[in-house]
C-alpha cells in the first residue's frame, strides 16, 4: 500500500512539475541524435535526388551507392529508432511517475551501444567498404565492422526494450488490477515488436559475420534475405505504431476533444503486434524458391495488417467530427472549419494521417502477388516509403516535436516557432507530393530504384523517364528546405525558446466510456498468439530454404 | 465491447473489401495463371557455366512462335544480350545469377523477377508489339548497376 501511495504522489508531483531532470536529459539526447540524423540524411537525400535526375555529377571520391547506403541508414534506422525510444521513454516517465533509476541507466547503456554501433557502421561506409544498402543482401559482403556495428545497434535497442519492460512491470506490480496508462501501453506494444523483430535479423547478422571474415566459405542467400525482411517490415510498422500512438492519444487533446474508445484502441495495438512480423514476406513475392500457395497465404497475412489501420482511420475521423461538432461545427463536412488549422501540433499529424490513405492503399496494392510484380524494385516502392515513412510517420514525429521538445527542455512553443512549423509543414507536404508522386509514376513506367543517373546508352524508354526525375529533384529541393526549418525549430525549442512549463498532452476518455476489459492486459497471451502466427508464416518456407538449399554463395565485393 | 453501428458497418465493409481483393488475387493467380515467378529449381552458384542448361546460354526456338531464352546474369551484364525475336512470339526465360542478387525487368511489360544465386528463376512473356524493349537489372548489384541493361528487339 505504501508503495502505491508513494507512486500516486510521485505521479502527481510529476504531472504538476513536469519531467524530472534526469529523464528529460535522456529523452533530449535521443531526440537530438534523431534530428541530427535528419539533417545529415536529408542533405545526402538531396545529393542523391540531384544526381538521379542528372543535375549533379558526384565527385570521384563519392559514390552514389555510398550516399544511398548512408541516407538509408541515417533516416530509416537512426532517425526513427532514436525518436521512437526518446518519445516513448518520455511517455513512460510521464505516465508511470518517472523512470526507475536502473531503467534510466539501461537506456543510457543502450544509447552508448547504439552510438558505438553506428560509428562502426559509418566508418566502413565512408571508406566505401560497405556500399551494400541498409538491406545488405548477401552474397554482397561489406567489411565485417559494418555487421559488428549492426550487432551493437541491435543490442542497444534490446537494452531499451528491456528497460521499458522493467518499468512497466514495476508499475503493474504496484498498481495491481489497474490498466497500464494508454501511452505506456503503446510503448509496451512497440517495444515487444522491436524485441521480437530484432531476433531474426540478429540471427542473420551472426551468420554473416563469420562468412564476412572468411571463416565460413558460403552462405544461404534465401535464408538471410527472409530473416532480414521478417525484421525489415516489422520495423516499418514499429514507426507506424509510434505515430499512431500520437494520433489516438495526443491529437484529440490538442484539438480539445476526447480519446476514442479505450478498448478499441488497445485492440488495435494488440492486432498490430500480433500480425506484424509476418508481413515481411511480401517483399519476396517475385523471389524464386517459394511456392505460389505460400505466397498467396502471405498476401492474406499482409493484407490483414490493413484491418487495424482501417479501424484507426474510422476512429480518427470520428474523433475529429465529434470534437468539431461539440465546438459548434455544422453540416455534413462543414465541421472541418472548427479544426485548429493554425496549430502545427495538429496540422502536421493531420496531414500525416491524410497521407496514409494513399500510402496505405499503395501498400495494399504492392503487397499483392501480381500487382507487386508490376512495381517491384521500381521507383514506385521508393515513392511508397517516402509517403509512409516520409509523410505519415515523420510528419507525425515533427508534430510531436513541437510539444515534446519544449516539454523536456522546460521551455515553451512560441507563436513564431508555431508559425514556422506551419510553413515547414506545407513546404514538406508540397515537396513530398512532388517527389513521392513523381517516384510512383516513373516507377509504374519501369524506372528502377537504387540506380544512379543512367540513360542505358541513350535508350528511348529510359530517356522518357527524365521529366519525372526532374520533378523528383524539385521535390527533393523543397524537402531540404523543410529539413533545415525543422532542425532549426527543434534546436530553438531545445536551447533558446523562453523558459516555461509545457504540458504533455494526453486526452481523457469520454465521461460515459465503458470500462475496458482486463484481458487487454494479458501480454503473455498476445505474445504467444504472435509467435504462433509467426510460426505459421515462416516455419514452412524457412524449412524449405534450408532442406532444399542449393550450395551456398561466397562473398562478393562488387562496388 | 461497445461499438457504434456506423463503425460496425465500416469494419464489415473493410473486411469485405479485403476478402474480395483476396478472391480476385487468388483467381488471377491460380485460374488465370498470373501468379508471380516462383520457380523452385536450384543450381550450384559457383558452377553455373558447367551446369545445364546454363552451359549453353542463348535463344532457342522450341516451337512455332515459341522461344526459350537461357540467360545468366552477372555483374554487370545479361548473357545473351541484344537479341531479336519475331513479333507474336511467346518467350520462356530461364534465368540464374553467377554472383550477387540481380533483378530481371523488361520495361513496359510485367516481366519482373528476382534472380538469386543458387536458384533458377523462370518467367514467360508474349511479345505482340514490335519495338525495342529495355531489359534492366532492378536490384542494386554493385558499382556498375546503372549500366546493367540490354535490349530485346521484336520485329
Amino acid at each position: 500500500m505504501q508503495t502505491v501511495n508513494s507512486f500516486t504522489l510521485n505521479d502527481k508531483a510529476n504531472k504538476a512539475m513536469g519531467i524530472s531532470k534526469e529523464d528529460a536529459v535522456l529523452t533530449k539526447s535521443y531526440i537530438f541524435v534523431a534530428f541530427a540524423a535528419l539533417l545529415l540524411g536529408g542533405i545526402l537525400g538531396l545529393v542523391q535526388g540531384l544526381n538521379r535526375s542528372g543535375l549533379l555529377e558526384l565527385p570521384s571520391w563519392l559514390n552514389y551507392y555510398q550516399v544511398l547506403t548512408a541516407h538509408g541508414l541515417l533516416l530509416v534506422v537512426v532517425l526513427t529508432a532514436f525518436f521512437t525510444i526518446g518519445y516513448f521513454y518520455a511517455s513512460l516517465s510521464h505516465t508511470l511517475g518517472g523512470l526507475l533509476p536502473k531503467v534510466r541507466k539501461i537506456a543510457w547503456i543502450g544509447f552508448g551501444m547504439k552510438i558505438v554501433g553506428f560509428v562502426l557502421c559509418v566508418v566502413p561506409i565512408l571508406m566505401n567498404e560497405a556500399s551494400v544498402m541498409y538491406t545488405f543482401y548477401p552474397p554482397m559482403a561489406a567489411h565485417p565492422a559494418f555487421y559488428i556495428g549492426l550487432v551493437f545497434i541491435a543490442l542497444g535497442v534490446w537494452m531499451c526494450c528491456i528497460g521499458a519492460f522493467i518499468n512497466v512491470a514495476n508499475w503493474r506490480k504496484n498498481n495491481k488490477g489497474l490498466h497500464v496508462p494508454i501511452l505506456a501501453y503503446f510503448a509496451t506494444g512497440v517495444f515487444i515488436l522491436l524485441f521480437f523483430a530484432l531476433i531474426p535479423v540478429a540471427i542473420e547478422v551472426l551468420t554473416i559475420i563469420p562468412w564476412a571474415f572468411g571463416w565460413v566459405k558460403t552462405i544461404n542467400v534465401m535464408v538471410a534475405r527472409t530473416l532480414f525482411w521478417a525484421f525489415g517490415h516489422t520495423l516499418v510498422n514499429i514507426w507506424y505504431l509510434t505515430a499512431v500512438s500520437a494520433w489516438y492519444v495526443v491529437v484529440p487533446k490538442i484539438i480539445g476533444g476526447k480519446r476514442w474508445s479505450d478498448t478499441l484502441t488497445r485492440v488495435v495495438i494488440i492486432a498490430l503486434v500480433i500480425m506484424n512480423i509476418t508481413g515481411g514476406f511480401h517483399h519476396q513475392i517475385i523471389d524464386p524458391g517459394i511456392a505460389e500457395a505460400v505466397k498467396f497465404m502471405h498476401v492474406f497475412m499482409s493484407l490483414a495488417i490493413g484491418f487495424p489501420s482501417l479501424m484507426t482511420a474510422f476512429a480518427m475521423f470520428a474523433v475529429f467530427e465529434r470534437t468539431a461538432r461539440k465546438q459548434g461545427g455544422k453540416g455534413l463536412i462543414g465541421w472541418y472549419k472548427k479544426m485548429p488549422w493554425g496549430d502545427v501540433r495538429f496540422l502536421a499529424p493531420f496531414i500525416a494521417m491524410v497521407a496514409f490513405i494513399p500510402a496505405g492503399a499503395g501498400g495494399i496494392a504492392q503487397s499483392t502477388n501480381q500487382l507487386d510484380q508490376v512495381v517491384h524494385n521500381t521507383m514506385w516502392i521508393v515513392g511508397h516509403f517516402h509517403l509512409t515513412l516520409g509523410m505519415s510517420v515523420v510528419m507525425t514525429f515533427f508534430g510531436i516535436s513541437y510539444w515534446l521538445v519544449p516539454y523536456i527542455s522546460k521551455r515553451v512553443l512560441t507563436p513564431q516557432i508555431n508559425k514556422l512549423g506551419v510553413i515547414q509543414t506545407w513546404i514538406w507536404t508540397v515537396g513530398m507530393i512532388f517527389m513521392a508522386g513523381a517516384m510512383h509514376w516513373v516507377g509504374l513506367l519501369g524506372s528502377p530504384r537504387r540506380t544512379s543517373y543512367t540513360t542505358y546508352g541513350d535508350n528511348a524508354t529510359a530517356l522518357s523517364w527524365d521529366p519525372y526525375l526532374m520533378c523528383l529533384a524539385v521535390g527533393g529541393t523543397l524537402l531540404i528546405i523543410g529539413v533545415i526549418l525543422q532542425v532549426y525549430a527543434v534546436i530553438n525549442m531545445m536551447f533558446f525558446a523562453p523558459k516555461g512549463e509545457t504540458v504533455f498532452p494526453i486526452a481523457e476518455e469520454e465521461e460515459d466510456a465503458a470500462k475496458t476489459p482486463y484481458w487487454t492486459e494479458r501480454w503473455g497471451l498476445w505474445i504467444v498468439v504472435m509467435l504462433l502466427v509467426v510460426a505459421m508464416a515462416y516455419v514452412i518456407p524457412i524449412t524449405e530454404f534450408i532442406v532444399n538449399a542449393p550450395p551456398g554463395s561466397p562473398p562478393f565485393k562488387t562496388w | 465491447m461497445k461499438m457504434h453501428l456506423d463503425e460496425k458497418i465500416w469494419l464489415t465493409l473493410s473486411f469485405g473489401i479485403i476478402m474480395i481483393f483476396m478472391f480476385i488475387t487468388g483467381y488471377q493467380a491460380f485460374a488465370l495463371d498470373m501468379a508471380p515467378p516462383s520457380n523452385k529449381e536450384i543450381i550450384d552458384p559457383q558452377k553455373v557455366d558447367q551446369s545445364a542448361p546454363f552451359d549453353q546460354p542463348g535463344v532457342k526456338q522450341i516451337g512455332e512462335n515459341e522461344y526459350e531464352v537461357v540467360m545468366t546474369l552477372q555483374v554487370f551484364s545479361f548473357n545473351p544480350g541484344n537479341f531479336e525475336i519475331p513479333a507474336g512470339s511467346t518467350v520462356h526465360f530461364t534465368l540464374t545469377s553467377k554472383d550477387v542478387v540481380h533483378g530481371f525487368e523488361i520495361a513496359g511489360t510485367n516481366v519482373n523477377a528476382m534472380v538469386m544465386p543458387g536458384h533458377i528463376q523462370k518467367i514467360t512473356q508474349k511479345f505482340d508489339k514490335p519495338g525495342t524493349y529495355l531489359v534492366l537489372c532492378n536490384e542494386y548489384c554493385g558499382a556498375g548497376h546503372q549500366a546493367m541493361s540490354t535490349t530485346i528487339t521484336v520485329k
